[in-house]
């Protein structure tokens, strides 16, 4: 896996429309941070304040060492000088051209913008035409209209038609949200061939976790216009549904290499120091690390090494914390060896049956076809 | 009922269609801006600007007419200006009709493309934005073509008040045969001719058939621009 490359960011953004309030402060690292948050958090606002389509009310973006706003200095980069390519929910393309006219489009005047203020160092990206259009897969469209593409073909040209435009970072507001689950996979992988391959930073808005765990090395949580919680998707994930946050499945991430393929039974192995995981097809080469997202709903637990079950993905750590209520569901977070975590939710009649408690050993057992990257279409 | 036209009449025709298109070739531009002002601007004296371009749409036409005369006239603050210092005459021309035909068909070409830029979704100027086009280039690449049904709309609505327009025309530049004389105001005098109903008669088949080609092209057009917009297989 390519390192991102990674990119100043300073923001420190006050907007007010009505009775919502931004007050976002922000400064670090960029590499591939995700905005997560219920709609209407202020997440996409955030964008627009990132793009220039907004101007905050106060405060300043600076990114890479260029301020793009400052309302201090009276500092506004106007969003055509500043040469963020933005991909929207519903892909935004021009109905008046056709594929390539659009690719063209964002080729001839994201070319122009090299020379402006607030695009001052070269892009990250030197891809060319040729270059997007194998990268995306959409030769064969290349002469139809938006119109007669599918949401999926529409949003991979999308984003095509983004990283044209020569930009220093890319912004993605919700871009799998508009899409059933099929087409979701179809985009997904293309976006993380993106920030593997491209070594370009990005800014990820999603309200799912599983996305968002997948794709971001940063997660940034927002809520009701403030940021709530800022580390790797595997720390800040996990609580989302503890905190009450409503409606957030909790997920866990954790890190694998793989093992070998193995070609008789079609799966992949992949050695964890916590055990070890068989995801179905094949995925990487030897030695190569995998991220997986495991849904908490997805774990299954038990307090000895589990004989005579199916699940081939099997994980021994220490309960680190059981949370519970009166409710009916109890959510038991897992250490495991190599600092990953796993967070399993199980009723709280198992959590008494089993007799678990906080530093017991215990055994969290995942189905290979949760794993699966196909499960996300759920 | 003698079917071939008289000169006069043929000229009354001729002149008819000439200031029609002249009249919406130069109210377009006009159109286009101020369509685009109303419809994406805000700015103090927005309202009054709004108010004076639909003003000819409420006032009597030969009020305009007369305002016309006392701006536009060989007399006029802006006609006197405009013949001195750049030999332009409105005044008893066939200009003067076409000015008199763009103004009085003005409000209704607004009011189209106004309408028109206001449906263009902002997120595609947007869109064009982030991808590093400068506002003027979104304009014409994005805002223009993607309005351009109602703007052809417009010019059609504007063209077809300029064929039937009468009372602020006669009351700028008169109707004179051969210069000022449209259509309108040809048959008008035939009105007032005794024995002239034949020629009444033909000069109104005329306004009707170019009425209904009009219409037609107008219809044809905007299908094929809308098309043109929309894509599609």
């Amino acid at each position: 896996m390519k390192r991102v490359l990674s990119t100043p960011i300073d923001i420190d953004v006050s907007l007010r429309r009505g009775a919502f309030t931004l007050s976002f402060q922000l400064s670090g690292e960029l590499g591939s941070l995700a905005l997560f948050g219920r709609s209407g958090s202020g997440k996409s606002t955030l964008l627009a304040l990132i793009s220039g389509l907004l101007k905050p009310d106060r405060g300043h973006i600076r990114l890479g060492g260029v301020t793009l706003v400052d309302t201090d200095r009276g500092v506004f980069v106007p969003p055509h000088q500043r040469r963020v390519g933005l991909v929207f929910q519903d892909s935004v393309l021009f109905p008046h051209f056709n594929v390539l006219g659009n690719l063209r489009y964002a080729e001839r005047f994201g070319a122009a913008t090299r020379g402006h203020p607030g695009g001052e160092g070269s892009s990250p990206l030197s891809l060319d035409l040729d270059d997007v259009v194998n990268l995306l897969g959409i030769a064969p469209l290349l002469e139809r209209r938006p119109a007669t593409l599918s949401g999926g073909e529409r949003q991979r040209v999308a984003i095509g038609r983004a990283l044209l435009s020569s930009p220093r970072l890319m912004l993605f507001d919700e871009p799998l949200a508009s899409l059933d689950a099929e087409r979701k996979l179809e985009i997904l992988p293309y976006i993380l061939r993106l920030r593997e391959q491209a070594a370009l930073p990005m800014v990820y808005v999603s309200h799912a976790a599983d996305e968002v765990a997948r794709v971001a090395d940063t997660v940034a949580v927002i809520d009701a216009g403030r940021l709530q919680a800022l580390g790797p998707p595997g720390e800040v994930l996990a609580p989302a549904w503890a905190r009450g946050a409503g409606g957030f499945a909790a997920v866990s991430v954790i890190e694998a290499r793989v093992r070998d393929y193995d070609e008789a039974y079609g799966l992949t192995l992949f050695d964890h120091p916590a055990g070890m995981i068989a995801l179905p097809g094949r995925i990487g080469r030897a030695g190569e690390p995998h991220r997986f997202v495991i849904r908490a709903t997805d774990v299954a637990l038990a307090v000895q090494r589990p004989r005579d079950v199916s699940f081939r993905t099997v994980l021994s750590g220490t309960i680190e914390a059981i949370e519970r209520d009166s409710g009916p569901i109890a959510r038991i977070d897992i250490r495991l060896p190599g600092d990953d975590r796993v967070v399993a939710l199980v009723t709280r009649k198992a959590v008494d049956e089993l007799a678990i408690d906080t530093g017991d050993r215990i055994f969290a057992m995942v189905k290979a076809t949760a794993l699966d990257e196909r499960s996300l279409a759920r | 009922m003698n079917f071939s036209f008289s000169d006069d009449e043929l000229q009354a025709i001729f002149l008819t269609l000439k200031v029609a298109s002249v009249a919406t070739v130069a109210a377009l531009p006009v159109g286009v801006a101020l369509g685009w002002l109303l419809a994406r601007k805000r700015f103090p004296g927005r309202a009054l600007l709004d108010g004076l371009v639909h003003l000819p749409l409420v006032l009597p036409p030969v009020v305009t007419g007369y305002l016309l005369l006392a701006a536009f006239g060989r007399q006029g603050w802006v006609g006197a200006w405009l013949a001195d210092h750049l030999g332009i005459v409105f005044s008893f021309r066939w200009t003067g009709a076409a000015l008199a035909s763009a103004v009085m068909g003005l409000p209704l070409m607004v009011r189209a493309i106004r309408l028109a830029i206001e449906a263009v979704d902002r997120r595609y100027e947007q869109a064009a934005a982030t991808l590093g086009a400068r506002p003027v280039v979104i304009f014409f690449s994005v805002t223009l073509p993607l309005a351009a049904p109602g703007i052809v709309a417009g010019a059609v609505l504007c063209f077809a008040k300029a064929l039937g327009e009468f009372g602020a025309t006669i009351t700028f530049v008169s109707a004179i045969p051969g210069e000022t004389q449209t259509l309108a105001a040809a048959l008008y005098a035939l009105t007032q001719t005794p024995g002239a109903d034949a020629a009444a008669w033909r000069l109104t088949l005329v306004a009707v058939a170019v009425s209904i080609a009009a219409l037609i092209a107008s219809e044809w057009l905007a299908r094929r621009v809308a098309q043109q917009v929309r894509g599609g297989t």
